[in-house]
């Protein structure tokens, strides 16, 4: 376990550096930058402007630039918001709970509706049910997020009504700020309607989101289970004389279970990818929407060091979902 | 009347216009304690007759039968729920490949208990103290330190041990074997055929022992039946189908044993492989491979016909010194 760790992490150290030079590159060969951004329509005159560049230390050299930032950003310091004066890390961990709920019910509903989906496939292969399950995943997966967003607000938010079109609560509500995650902080506020106004609003980013991971563990539960279900020891439980239903779901599942956790870790990525769009669409106020409102106005610390943190998380992760592979995989967790 | 009474079983593959019949009117009987040997080819339908009596043989295959009882109890007719409660309480089955009959996500323990809560049900120790006494039935050493051991962490010749303790847990009185010991290494396959007899003797359970190893029949069984392409060619008590063998193919078998063969190349007894799904002749199913063949044997398949105590089917049955009454020009040495 240990060689397993140190293995990844001498992958780890590259990757980071690769991606501090990526978003330091991309930042720049926008056009503009952050005192042009500011000023606006209205332009400004020459001196003023070479000033404020000078102030941001954005006149030097972009290696010393660059080293400047790397070496800040080992030390933890990710420097300050050129808009806000606030410090990067405080701007983000303000905002990271948002994503982290969106991305988190996401996930849960993907894995809820898509590993049923995948198994039932499975079990009745080449029926309706089968075909059904594979169109509508393939069009879940092809579906652009914002196209899709659009579609969920209009015919639930405009149409029917049903759920609020942005933001996370209804302005009634205040609660006071526990965990940061609305669900959990409105329902231990007690006050009547804000958890449901929370919930509400979390409903459509959440299946906007969660729509393509659905798709892709849909898919993946069925062609794992497929395998599965050809193995001997099925017949064998069944010759136990158990219920299909048992034989199916936990003898069969849980062995498939093991390279969807796989591409489970994967996800994580493409939700964060996918929390960019769908926090911009419906005001959700997280990180992707944060990082887009940065980039508009060239704020390049907060765009390098918001894609970094964000970077690590994903990073964190799949090495969590790694060593949860070896937890659920028996030949990794009993060696011999 | 029989334990198991088996008339006419069929069971058809692919499509209905020209199926395969893997298994082409079958009878079967097993005496309570008795050891019947079925015996063939790879590819006579041995497993799959054995699958249609459990009842796992999946669509599309179809299984038909004339009779299929058991203790009286007709099996076709039976609602699956309460033929599934048969399965592994009072008939059981032990598979050809143990490595992989066994589930890799599941302890040792586990696997047999949870055969021992679905039919009895107990408290989880004593469960636990009775899957342990049954590793101790079935000779694995260290039972206690076994019992939460996962099936990669054993040998093959300690899996059949676990599947077999996991086929008597509930005392069956029917045991089907297929081919226990073939995937095993020869050092333990005497070990692991001597361990299934003894359970065998010592609770009476009538054994179906599928096997294409005549010497280990010729030991152990006190029936035989045949099996070519999907029939029983003949069938007969032990010691007789041996020392005079009626059918042309029982006898070819016979003559490919090492210790009947003296030097002979196998393949002169019987060439060929056994016919599948569209060689199938029109006569007798042997006709093609066999040495005694006249040319009714390639226009009409022969019916079983009982003979001594036993039955063949073949329209020129050898007599007892393993002649061919109906071609007096070939006569064999017996070569006992
Ligand atoms: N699920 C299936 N679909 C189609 N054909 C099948 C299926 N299962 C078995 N068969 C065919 O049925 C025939 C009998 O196979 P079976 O496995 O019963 O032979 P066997 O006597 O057990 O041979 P072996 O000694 O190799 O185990 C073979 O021709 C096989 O290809
Ligand atoms: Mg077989």
């Amino acid at each position: 376990m240990l060689a397993f760790l140190l293995k990844r992490l001498a992958v780890v150290i590259p990757t980071f550096i690769g991606i501090t030079l990526l978003v330091f590159a991309l930042i720049r060969m926008i056009p503009g930058d952050p005192v042009e951004a500011m000023s606006g329509e209205r332009g400004m005159d020459p001196a003023r402007y070479q000033q404020l560049l000078h102030e941001f230390g954005l006149d030097r050299p972009l290696p010393v630039q660059y080293f400047e930032f790397l070496a800040r950003a080992l030390k933890g310091d990710l420097g300050v918001s050129i808009v806000s004066h606030e410090p990067v890390l405080r701007e983000f961990i303000d905002r990271f709970p948002a994503t982290f709920e969106l991305a988190l019910c996401a996930i849960l509903f993907a894995m809820a509706l898509g590993i049923p989906a995948g198994m039932l496939a499975a079990v009745k292969r080449n029926s309706p049910v089968d075909y059904g399950v594979m169109g509508v995943s393939l069009a879940g997966y092809s579906m652009p997020i914002f196209w899709w967003a659009l579609l969920l607000i209009l015919f639930f938010s405009v149409h029917l009504g049903w759920t609020p079109v942005s933001g996370r609560l209804d302005i009634l509500y205040d609660p006071p700020r526990v965990t940061g995650l609305m669900l959990i902080d409105t329902w231990l506020s007690g006050e009547e309607g804000a958890f449901r106004s929370a919930a509400a609003h979390l409903i459509l980013p959440a299946i906007a989101l969660g729509t393509i991971p659905l798709a892709t563990l849909a898919r993946m539960t069925r062609s794992a289970m497929l395998e599965v279900l050809r193995d001997d020891y099925i017949r064998a439980a069944r010759a136990k004389g158990l219920s299909p239903l048992r034989v199916v779901v936990k003898h069969a599942l849980r062995n498939a279970l093991i390279p969807v956790v796989t591409v489970l870790g994967l996800q994580v990525g493409v939700l964060m990818g996918g929390a960019v769009l769908t926090e911009t669409i419906f005001a959700w106020p997280g990180i992707g929407k944060w990082l887009i409102e940065a980039i508009h106005r060239r704020d390049y610390p907060v765009v390098q060091g918001g894609i970094l943190l964000t970077a690590t998380l994903v990073i964190v992760v799949n090495l969590i979902v790694d060593l949860l592979y070896g937890v659920i995989n028996p030949r990794i967790r009993h060696p011999r | 009347m029989a334990l198991l009474e088996v008339r006419q079983l069929r069971v058809e593959f692919g499509a209905p216009a020209h199926p395969l019949h893997a298994v082409d009117g079958l009878d079967l009987d097993l005496d309570a304690g008795e050891v019947l040997g079925l015996v063939g080819e790879s590819g006579s339908g041995k497993s799959v007759a054995s699958l249609a009596l459990m009842g796992l043989v999946d669509p599309p295959g179809r299984v038909s039968a004339q009779r299929l009882s058991f203790d009286g109890r007709d099996l076709l007719s039976m609602r699956p729920a309460a033929r599934r409660q048969l399965l592994g309480r009072d008939i059981a089955m032990v598979f050809q490949d143990p490595a992989t009959s066994l589930n890799p996500c599941f302890s040792i323990g586990d696997q047999i208990i949870e055969t021992l809560a679905v039919h009895e049900g107990g408290s989880r120790r004593a469960l636990r103290a009775r899957a342990l006494e049954l590793l101790k039935q079935v000779e694995i050493p260290d039972a206690a330190g076994r019992l939460d051991s996962y099936p990669h962490q054993i040998s093959g010749g300690m899996s059949q041990r676990v599947m077999i303790a996991m086929a008597i847990a509930c005392n069956p009185r029917l045991l089907i074997a297929d081919e226990p010991t073939t995937a095993l290494d020869v050092t333990v396959q005497a070990q692991v055929l001597q361990l299934l007899l003894r359970l065998q003797r010592e609770r009476g359970m009538a054994l179906l022992l599928i096997t294409h190893d005549l010497a280990v029949v010729s030991e152990v069984a006190h029936r035989v039946v045949v099996m070519y392409a999907g029939q029983a060619m003949e069938t007969g008590a032990v010691p007789q189908i041996f020392s005079a063998p009626q059918h042309p193919y029982t006898r070819a078998l016979l003559d490919a044993l090492p210790e009947h063969n003296r030097g002979q190349a196998r393949l002169q007894s019987l060439g060929g492989v056994v016919p599948g799904q569209y060689d199938r002749p029109h006569g007798c199913l042997l006709a093609p491979r066999c040495r005694f063949a006249e040319p009714l044997c390639a226009q009409a398949r022969p019916a079983m016909q009982a003979r001594g105590n036993g039955a063949v089917r073949c329209h020129y049955p050898l007599d007892g010194t393993g002649a061919s009454p109906g071609h007096p020009g070939v006569t064999v040495e017996a070569t006992q």
